[in-house]
């Protein structure tokens, strides 16, 4: 999955190092707080150890044989901050070294490997596992499925940047200047190999190191694990409690308002006060606003300053109509579940930087 | 003497693993033995040649004319062999895998991308696209001159060279260090990992079944963790006792000489051409 120089366009390029950038800056200022001086030769080793496991056959069942990552298990050994690094670190060394992976492609291969595959997991991990012992069976589980979703989700990431590609980067004749093949080419095509051989390879290896860990060294397995269940079970609530717990039926109910969004276009119509530039001279349009604004004729052509900046800024899903998306309630879903994302994920960091300069959550 | 005729086992997922830590080890030495060879881009100060096989592989990916590439492409070889790196060599580690893997992707596009039809394949009639040849062009092209250029500089610097000669580009000294450090155990848990796997293949009577391979997969990286935690923590008390209290500190030691600043010069002035004509 490591994207190789001359499938995305520069352009593609820059916007993923700048994805990038702050999650490196905030995870090396966070790692430095948690590690302090250990930081240097526990990152080396790590980023090591990442780079030789990726180089591993796991047997798949049917005779194959698939590469890991080693996110999964890196992110609950080490937590997601100094997974991110450690892992880009180990795509860096195999992309100038070995090779394996572009240069200007590297920003790109580390938002989907490193960094979307490190929070995936922690999320996934720490939403499943909750607070079992730390040698419960359910931690193994949810190892394992962590792993396979944060091998699926970097893979989704990848086939994304790779299928817009053809959409906005065409030379005078048409044709594809990087990567050829639309998004309905390329994220089937990526996906498939990735939700069968990679995934299941993934698994094995998160669910197997952490099964392993358990018997052998269950000490590695407490950093994303902050208050463990050690003995009976407590008796406050869980509200009480805090944590992902408590917060569970608003996650379910955020979900559910997302699938149910497709029904907002129902609502016909333009909301008073939001037409562009172009309405004002559209006489159809031009009714309908006099209609809804007390019968008060609108101006016979846009006003200067909104048709200046109206076209300051073109948005990349306008009308939450992503362009390369036919169906409108598609589109929409999709704008919906990309905005959520993205807030999610904002507020996340936000929560990181705050929780770091309260001082570290776990003891030792 | 036997009579049994000797049957070719398939390689196991163990050996096969082992063979690409061999390689890996390979190309590591493969890449000193260059480095300290006499060849053009040798004798280069490795902060200069950072910069330059950056810049031409940003004019690489930048380019919208086909012909632009082939040029930078053949820039590429030039240089290998003014640097005295066999053609050979990078044929086997760069320009066949990457032909294949990319090859492999591409080979689909001239029938796949919209636009003006040249021909019909005879059976099956799926037409072949003149947009979709020079997309599939672009890519493998694209690809073959910027890992051509991107191992160059690997294979004619030192390795702790090209990361100290990142630091031009604003990168943080702690990330110089962690990286030069990385290579070092990188090779340091390759042989753990490769001595592993020796140890488990020669103590193997016949085959295992696949849910033992993958614990034994498992296992091992189970257990090439808990020793990099300890190896880490050694190296940290040694680093301690040695004065390290998490400062980095970097011995900056090149000096540019009128070579340097020669091929500087070259080198922006080719990516410079290539942006102008490739636009």
């Amino acid at each position: 999955m490591h994207i190789p120089d001359g499938y995305l366009s520069p352009l593609t390029c820059i916007a993923l190092y700048g994805a990038s950038t702050p999650a490196w800056y905030v995870s090396l200022r966070r790692v430095k707080r948690l590690f302090n001086t250990r930081l240097v030769p526990l990152l080396s080793v790590f980023s090591a150890l990442s780079f030789v496991i990726m180089m591993f056959n796991v047997p798949l069942p049917g005779g194959t044989t698939g590469h890991a990552v080693g996110v999964g298990i890196a992110t609950i050994v080490l937590g997601p901050s100094a997974s991110i690094l450690a892992i880009s670190a180990a795509i860096l060394i195999q992309a100038v070294f070995f090779g394996d992976g572009g240069i200007t492609t590297f920003g790109a291969n580390s938002f989907n490997m490193a960094i979307a595959g490190s929070l995936v997991a922690y999320l996934v991990y720490r939403a499943i596992a909750g607070r079992q012992a730390l040698t419960s069976s359910r931690r193994v589980l949810a190892a394992a499925v962590a792993g396979y979703l944060a091998i699926n989700a970097s893979a989704l990431c990848a086939a994304v940047e790779l299928g817009i590609q053809p959409l906005f980067f065409k030379n005078a004749a048409g044709a594809p200047l990087y990567a050829p093949y639309p998004l309905n080419i390329a994220v089937p095509a990526m996906m498939i190999g990735h939700l069968t051989f990679a995934g299941f390879a993934e698994l094995a290896v998160s669910g197997g190191v952490v099964a392993y860990l358990q018997r052998a060294n269950p000490t590695l397995l407490e950093r994303t694990a902050p208050g463990v269940l050690s003995g009976a079970e407590d008796s406050q609530s869980a509200l009480a409690r805090g944590g992902w717990k408590a917060a569970q039926p608003l996650w379910l109910l955020t979900a559910l308002l997302l699938v149910m969004t497709p029904l907002g276009i129902l609502a016909a119509g333009t909301a008073w006060g939001e037409w562009s530039a172009r309405d004002f001279s559209n006489p159809e349009m031009r009714q309908r606003i006099a209609v809804e604004s007390a019968n008060v004729a609108p101006p016979a052509r846009a006003p200067r300053g909104l048709g200046r900046l109206s076209s300051l800024w073109t948005a990349p899903f306008p009308q939450y109509a992503p362009p390369f998306v036919r169906r409108p309630a598609f589109g929409y879903l999709l704008s919906a579940m990309f905005g959520a994302g993205i807030i999610i994920l904002l507020s996340l960091m936000i929560g990181w930087l705050a929780a770091g300069n309260r001082g570290r959550e776990t003891p030792g | 003497m036997s009579s049994t005729p000797r049957r070719k086992r398939p390689r196991s997922s163990v050996e096969r693993t082992i063979a690409s830590f061999l390689d890996a080890m390979e190309h590591a030495f493969d890449a000193e033995e260059l480095a300290r060879a006499d060849g053009l881009l040798q004798r280069v100060d490795p902060r200069v040649k950072a910069l330059g096989i950056l810049a031409l592989v940003v004019a690489v990916a930048t380019a919208h004319k086909l012909w632009i590439v082939l040029a930078l492409f053949a820039v590429a070889v030039v240089m290998a062999v003014l640097s005295q790196v066999s053609l050979q060599l990078l044929a086997k580690r760069v320009w066949i895998a990457a032909l294949l893997f990319t090859g492999v992707i591409a080979l689909p596009a001239p029938f796949v991308t919209p636009g003006q039809t040249l021909a019909r394949l005879p059976l099956i009639g799926w037409p072949l696209t003149a947009q979709g040849l020079s997309a599939a062009a672009f890519l493998v092209l694209r690809v073959e001159a910027a890992a051509t250029l991107t191992v160059l500089l690997v294979l004619c610097t030192p390795w702790n060279h090209v990361l100290k000669a990142l630091r031009v580009l604003r990168l943080p000294a702690v990330v110089v260090v962690i990286l030069g450090m990385t290579c070092r155990y990188i090779f340091l848990l390759l042989q753990t990992a490769h001595d592993m796997f020796e140890s488990r293949r020669s103590r193997t009577v016949g085959e295992l079944e696949g849910p033992d391979r993958r614990r034994v997969a498992a296992a091992s990286i189970g257990v090439l963790m808990s020793k990099s935690f300890q190896l880490s923590s050694g190296v940290y008390m040694a680093m301690q006792s040695r004065g390290f209290r998490g400062d980095v500190y970097l011995l900056e030691d090149f000096q540019a000489r009128r070579l340097d600043w020669i091929m500087l010069a070259a080198f922006f002035a080719l990516a410079l051409a290539a942006f102008w004509f490739g636009r």
